[in-house]
């Protein structure tokens, strides 16, 4: 596909920080209000989209490979078993919550009926968003950028 | 009878997206029908886990006498999280049926699905 | 109209009636019968995984495993749409 004009190349530099924004804001407050790791990396996948059709498919296929985005995707899927994996290691069990009352890095716990939001609670939770709001947001980027590319081409090889 | 009106809102959509898979005929047409089964389904499930006059199953900032009575008061989180699934499994579906389609017009150069029958001969 | 349209049409319509009939006999909207695993969780939450939200730790924490599944069904589709489309890339 080719690109659109000047006023939507420029409005879209403009808008995309904030969608970017928002959608790591629901990623990383998944412990604390409705949202989590899926839906945060729907958002924030939709914003790099944005940017496929304002750019032009070509130029943005040249620019970014597939190949360091399928990297990027296997990251997120590796952190979310290594996190389950040292579940496995410090406690007894796979998915064990070891990092609730330890005093390392997430561990207090919230009074029972306490209507406040502390941001240093919920265990492993925050990790195994983080690595799966990374995964989503490879994986969408990556649908959507071959299927545009692929429908631009003239001639398939044979 | 006047209270199950969700549930017929359900097999409503379960039924539109029945006929547009059955009795049209192109593939793009199909593939919406697909799509369209998949959302009556995940109504289906958040549907059945409502407590009436619930708030969404979360402490944070929640009003006192809402907390006071705790289970009584809430909605049923476990069906939510189950939607949550089956809407990611939807996404993948749809996005190889589409790469499926893409792939097929290249080959046979139209989208009918009468004519699109060469594995027979 | 062909026979085949006919027969659909048909079997179309005895399946509504099936799917109505059962849609009215579900237990009545707004008053689940059965809810004890959910109580459970609701009032649990907050001493055993420490997180304010219902939601999230039945996703990652009591039903993790479901998660788990979930992330190979999206890593397989990726590597099926870039499988399908291998042959384009210059």
């Amino acid at each position: 596909m080719s690109e659109m004009s000047k006023i939507v190349r420029t409005l879209s530099n403009v808008i995309f920080p904030f969608i970017m924004i928002f959608g790591l804001y629901i990623i990383a407050h998944g412990h604390l209000t409705p949202g989590g790791g899926f839906q945060g990396g729907a958002v924030a996948a939709s914003g790099c989209a944005m940017l496929v059709v304002a750019y032009g498919s070509t130029w943005v296929f040249e620019k970014i490979k597939a190949s360091r985005l399928s990297a990027f995707e296997s990251i997120g899927a590796l952190g979310f078993i290594g996190v389950a994996f040292f579940g496995l290691i410090f406690g007894g069990w796979f998915f064990n919550n070891f990092l609730v009352r330890s005093g390392i890095i997430f561990n207090n716990v919230p009074a029972t009926g306490y209507t406040g939001a502390d941001f240093n609670t919920a265990g492993v939770l925050p990790l195994m968003n983080f690595a799966v709001g990374v995964k989503v947001i490879a994986g969408l980027f990556v649908i959507v950028l071959i299927m545009a590319y692929a429908s631009s081409v003239k001639e398939w090889k044979q | 009878m006047i209270y199950n009106i969700p549930f017929i809102a359900v097999v409503t959509m379960i039924f539109i997206g029945l006929f547009a898979v059955l009795f049209k005929r192109n593939l793009v047409k199909i593939v919406i029908g697909i799509s369209i089964i998949e959302s009556g389904v995940n109504l289906f499930l958040i549907t059945l886990g409502y407590r009436e006059g619930g708030v969404a199953p979360i402490f944070t900032s929640a009003p006192a006498d809402v907390v006071k009575n705790a289970p009584g008061s809430m909605v049923l989180p476990v069906p939510q999280a189950l939607t949550l699934t089956s809407i990611v499994i939807g996404v993948a579906v749809l996005a190889l049926m589409l790469s499926l389609i893409m792939h097929i017009y290249r080959q046979y150069g139209t989208l009918d699905v009468r004519k699109i029958r060469r594995l027979r001969e | 109209m062909s026979v085949r349209n006919i027969i659909a049409l048909i079997m179309f319509t005895i399946l509504a009636v099936f799917f109505v009939f059962t849609a009215l006999m579900i237990h009545p909207f707004g008053d689940p019968k059965v809810s004890k695993m959910d109580d459970y969780i609701i009032m649990n939450t907050q001493n055993e995984t420490g997180t304010n939200s219902g939601v999230t730790t039945i996703v990652f924490d009591y039903r993790g495993f479901d998660t788990l599944g979930e992330a190979t069904i999206l890593f397989a589709a990726v590597s099926g749409v870039l499988m399908i489309f291998r042959r384009v890339k210059k």
